[in-house]
This record gives C-alpha cells, structure tokens and sequence, in this order.
C-alpha cells in the first residue's frame, strides 16, 4: 500500500530537505529509492533506461519539493513522479519498437479468455460450459514445492512475459501492493480495463503454477 | 429459472469477486455457483494462492550503489543552483 496520509515525521524532513540537509536526502533516497526503480523496471525493460528514469524522478522532486503540499505521503508522491517519467519513457520506446504500442486501453479490450475452451466441456455435451475435469488441488503443506524459491522465480519469469499493460499493472498491484485507484491513476486507465488487464495476469501466473504444480506431483 | 453462472463465466469473473466490484447479485449468483461446484472452489482457491505467492516474489531492496551515488552528486548541484 502507498499509504495517503503524510507521517508527522515527514515535516520535519521536509523541512530539511528543503534546506538543503544532504542526511535527510540520503536517508530518503535509502528509503524509497530501492521502490522506485521497481517501478520504473516494471514500465521500461533496460535497467539502464530506469536508472535514468530514476535520476530524472529526483531531479523532479527536488525541484517540485516547494509544491509538494503534504496532502498526498512522500512516498506516493514520489512513486508517482517516477512512475509517470517511466511512463512517458516507455511510450517513446514503444513508438520505435514494430509491434508493441502501450495503449493500454487497446489491450485490455482484446478478447482472451482465462483459459483455453477446451477445459470446458462443448455446446454439444452434456454440460455445456461446466469443467471438462476439476482443477487439481494444489498441496498446501508447508514444505511443499508452493513456498519453494523456485516457485517464486517461475512467477516473476511469467510475469516478465507477459504483454506491456498485463505486467505493468500485475507488477503495481500484486508485487508491490498498489490500490487499484492508485494503479488506474497513475496508469490513466479505467477501473474496468484495468481489472481486465489484471485479471489475464493473474490467469496466466495461475496457469503457470498449474503446469509447474501438476507436473511436480508424483 | 436457472441464471447461475457457469463454470467458464465463473474463471472470467472471479477477478472481479476478489477486488469486490462484483454487484450484488452477481456477488450472490457467483457464491451460489461455489456452494455446489467443487471445480470452482478449487480455481478461486488456487488464484487467491496465486495473488499470495505473487505478492511475495522477491524486490531489490537496494539501489545499485553508482546510481545511488549519482542520485547523491545530483542532490549537492541542485543545492548549489
């Protein structure tokens, strides 16, 4: 969560900050600064490319320190100047790269179902649109294959290939805990396209678990 | 009449179930299709496993140590301005 209310320690960092205290600049950059390159590796591929997008957002806060009114925390102020640096990054890579655009709204409208028809039964069966065959359980014990680093891996490589608005968006919300309002306003995407979006994240993160998992059990 | 969700309407919905943006009665129609579909109850179980896992995927904690020192050499021109 980003939190919306400012911590009552944060004034007195303010106040340093803009007096130019160089502590208090590196304990906020010790703070946030590891959170804020997630975000812009989640937009924009190269790390090279998020450093840059990092620095930038420093740069922009610093110079925006006297607008910075306090209502929002300093911590969604900043996530939120990296992530609209980021943004605009990654559109400009989008626009020299063939196939890919970051129209978000586009994808989301692109019809995919969660899973592939043929888990359900046919019009012609004697069940339409029920399971072909339950999905298995997945073993929840504690030293199961579930809890493994392996697993961990598995998702983050799932979701490292997944379509720019898909990952972008389970990257904000179920990596590192945005709200959906944050994520639809940072993102400028609708509630509705942005649910969509992650939910074929999430289809596909399952599915992934499901073949690692199934194929796991003796 | 018989207006359950079936079992496909109930994979494309259930993101939706969990963020709480389904509207009443299709909040009621999706549990009513859970209290008898076994399938059903193991899929909901396994994506809020999946939103469990996924949250703990491991996060650099720490800047790369060049880029922090950038960010510092960045902070003392800016002072200077």
């Amino acid at each position: 969560m980003l939190g919306s209310e400012p911590l009552s320690s944060e004034t007195a960092l303010l106040a340093a900050l803009r007096s130019g205290d160089e502590d208090a600049f590196c304990a906020l950059v010790d703070t946030y600064g590891a959170a804020m390159r997630r975000v812009a590796l989640t937009f924009v591929r190269s790390s090279a490319v998020a450093d840059e997008v990092v620095q930038e957002a420093w740069l922009g806060a610093l110079r925006g320190l006297d607008r910075f009114e306090g209502r929002s925390a300093l911590k969604t102020w900043l996530l939120r100047i990296v992530a609209n640096i980021a943004r605009t990054h990654a559109v400009r890579e989008a626009r020299s790269a063939p196939f890919s655009s970051l129209d978000l709204a586009r994808e989301s409208a692109e019809h995919e179902p969660a899973l592939p028809t043929d888990r359900f039964q046919g019009p012609d069966e004697r069940h339409p649109c029920r399971w072909v065959s339950f999905p298995m359980p997945w073993s929840a014990e504690p030293d199961s294959a579930l809890l493994s680093a392996e697993t961990r891996k598995l998702i983050a490589d799932t979701i490292a290939g997944l379509p720019d608005g898909q990952r972008i968006v389970i990257s904000l919300r179920d990596v590192e805990g945005w709200d959906y309002a944050e994520v639809c306003s940072v993102l400028e995407l609708s509630e509705t396209n942005q649910r969509v979006l992650l939910h074929r994240a999430r289809s596909k993160v399952r599915a992934a678990l499901e073949r690692y998992l199934t194929a796991e059990s003796p | 009449m018989n207006d359950d969700f079936s079992c496909q309407e109930m994979v494309e919905v259930v993101t939706n179930y969990l963020d709480d943006a389904l509207p009443p009665d299709e909040r009621q129609r999706f549990e009513r299709h859970l209290s008898y579909c076994a399938g059903c109850g193991t899929y909901v179980n396994q994506m809020r496993e999946t939103i469990r896992q996924t949250s703990m995927v491991p996060r650099e904690e720490s800047l790369p140590p060049t880029l922090r020192e950038e960010i510092v050499a960045q902070f003392r021109n800016w002072k200077r301005d």
